[in-house]
């Protein structure tokens, strides 16, 4: 076991991801309460320019290999692994995002290593994980078993400004045997341009599940227009064809900022609040006064929204 | 071509959760539970395929409250064989996936399509611990599924509505986070038939000597409201109110 702080390094199209300095950040504080080094695995194909964006780690691990070129699950599920077998880290931070959530459970089987998903939060020694479960109503502490862990960190979590810092560390290059693939990426399918772009809203609208029908959807409609703004919405509005995909606010859908999120019937899943918590001005609508969506919004509201929006139209 | 679509009743987050005397779990007695949304999404693309190009569809679950119920929405909805794993109460995705690997073992399978994730698993997703304990390849985070000819192409999901296409040979295990379509409904009485007419096999779940490899420690509700200055009153006068913050700030 050696006393490494390993971040996986997301990038897509040439950009690295604000997760990754997110867990740097992080990670070099764990490393600097216990003595350990941290280091930043880049996995890709001629990617290694990358490296001189990761300055707030010790080292760079780099593994070049053509079918590392895009992120391809069984490729990178199988790189990290072996990197993990080669080095031994005592822990390894990696995003709780589409694409790693690709590649822990991997590594959990292939080498018996705890494995703590959702993290929300990480103790400043390491030894405590905070879990964020049950859409973000309950909190879990988790200590590891034993040396090395994989922990998966919800994008949001840590300020991405402190793992930010310029100068490429020394690159160490490191070879993987990927052996037969049987998933091979294709393409990158870039969004349809919608009819509102919701990234340029100054006021947003949003509905959930709570909105209960695409009948009740002009209701929003006609308050997001009296308040010169769109309707925006949850992932489960898009799922059931109410609304463009270009609508949706969070992980798997569009990160916005504008001045007003008015947020009616969307609960607060940490898959929604990632996408919206920067918001200038947070006001929650919502039946339920447990609901998670009160911890990040400034003003709560705990009312039928059937009942609120035609109150506040009616006013406007 | 045959899937498997492994399904799992979750606490509804609409009911208040209560946690046990210990601090450490959720006090199970009362909790309401629900089919995982995204299995509906799973058996959704499943019996899509199936309606397309025809497959056998097997439902199977891990014994625990409310799962014959679910597995025979399944079976009304279009599943040709229900399965349930017995003997093992697992607490962890890592027993679960290890005990559906186990049963998975012994069955023919093309396509094992499992929800994302669901609401209560701290020590990670069952499609990549099962892919990895059946030793095949995964794609997680799976929007649509196509098949032809011994592979399938499927488009995976990535932040800000961008989709990655891959192609893959079977057998392979997807997490499915979005059906193509809006899963379908069925109606009570169709279930309550299938409750009489359908059979649930029962397999014993084997050794799952597996470990999360943690522990834990203190489970608790975060501070709610924390952020949130609360508006009271009825509907006009919380209304009134947010009206003035919007003009205070300039809004309006
Ligand atoms: C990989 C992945 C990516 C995801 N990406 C996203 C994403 O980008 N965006 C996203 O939003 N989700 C995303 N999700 C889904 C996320 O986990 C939640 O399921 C989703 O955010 C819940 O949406 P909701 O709050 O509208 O619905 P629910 O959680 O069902 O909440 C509905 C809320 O409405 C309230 N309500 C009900 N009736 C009323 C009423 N009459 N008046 C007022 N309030 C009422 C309820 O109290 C409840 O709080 C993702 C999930 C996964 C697995
Ligand atoms: N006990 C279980 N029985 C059957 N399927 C399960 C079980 N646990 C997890 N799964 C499957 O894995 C998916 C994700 O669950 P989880 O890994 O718990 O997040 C579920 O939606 C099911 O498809």
């Amino acid at each position: 076991m050696s006393n490494q702080i390993f971040v996986i390094v997301e990038h897509l199209k040439g950009n690295i991801e604000d997760i990754t300095f997110e867990m740097l950040g992080k990670g070099k504080e764990i490393a600097g309460n216990t003595g350990g080094e941290l280091v930043a695995v880049l996995l890709g194909s001629g990617a290694d320019g990358l490296a001189s964006q990761l300055g707030a780690a010790d080292k760079v691990i780099y593994v070049d290999d053509a079918n590392l070129a895009e992120f391809n699950p069984q490729a990178y599920c199988k790189a990290v692994s072996s990197v993990i077998g080669q080095y031994q880290p005592k822990m390894v931070l990696v995003g709780n995002t589409s694409m790693g959530m690709d590649i822990a459970g991997g590594a959990s089987v292939d080498h018996n290593m705890p494995y703590i998903a959702y993290a929300s939060n990480i103790s400043a020694d390491g030894s405590t994980i905070t879990s964020s479960l049950y859409g973000g109503k309950i909190n879990v502490d988790s200590t590891p078993e034993g040396d090395g862990c994989i922990v998966s960190v919800i994008a949001g979590s840590f300020p991405a400004d402190a793992g930010k810092a310029d100068g490429s560390p020394a690159v160490e290059n490191a070879s993987v045997d990927l052996g037969d693939l049987q998933v091979q990426f294709k393409q990158l399918i870039e969004p349809e341009g919608g009819d509102v772009d919701i990234t340029a809203q100054e006021i947003l609208v949003s509905v959930g599940r709570g909105i209960q029908s695409d009948e009740n959807l002009p209701m929003a409609e006609e308050l997001a227009a009296k308040l010169g703004g769109a309707v925006s919405c949850s992932r489960p509005i898009v799922d059931s064809k109410w609304l463009a995909k270009t609508r949706q606010v969070g992980k798997s859908g569009l990160k916005v900022k504008p001045k007003l999120y008015l947020a009616l019937g969307i609960s607060g899943a940490p898959e929604h609040i990632e996408g919206m918590k920067d918001a200038d001005l947070i006001i929650a609508v919502n039946t339920d006064p447990k609901a998670p969506i009160f911890d990040y919004a400034h003003y709560g509201v705990v009312q039928d929204l059937f009942d609120f929006i035609p109150a506040l139209s009616s006013k406007l | 071509m045959n899937i498997i679509v492994p399904i799992k009743q979750v606490p509804d987050l609409v009911e208040e959760l209560e946690i046990n005397a210990a601090g450490t779990d959720l006090d199970r007695e009362w909790l309401k539970m629900k089919l995982n949304e995204f299995d509906d999404h799973a058996l959704e693309e499943a019996l899509l395929l199936k309606d397309e190009q025809g497959a056998h569809v097997t439902a199977i679950a891990l014994d625990g409250d409310d799962i014959d119920k679910a597995l025979f929405a399944a079976a009304a909805k279009g599943a040709d064989r229900l399965v349930k794993v017995t003997g093992v109460q697992a607490g962890s995705t890592h027993e679960a996936a290890r005990a559906m690997a186990n049963v998975l073992g012994g069955m023919e399978y093309d396509l094992v399509m499992t929800g994302v994730q669901s609401v209560d698993d701290r020590d990670g997703q069952m499609a990549v611990l099962l892919a990895h304990y059946l030793g095949i390849p995964h794609i997680s985070v799976v929007t649509g599924v196509q098949a032809a000819g011994g592979s399938i192409t499927v488009h995976k999901e990535y932040g800000g509505g961008m989709v990655a296409e891959f192609e893959a040979s079977l057998p392979v295990a997807l997490g499915i986070q979005a059906a193509r379509e809006t899963p379908r409904y069925v109606p009570v009485a169709k279930v309550r038939r299938a409750s009489r007419d359908a059979n649930i096999e029962e397999i014993a779940a084997g050794d799952v000597s597996v470990s999360a490899g943690s522990a834990v420690a203190k489970m608790y509700k975060p501070e709610t409201g924390a952020g949130a200055e609360m508006i009271e009153g009825s509907a006009e006068e919380q209304a009134a109110k947010v009206l003035e913050i919007l003009k205070q700030k300039g809004i309006k």
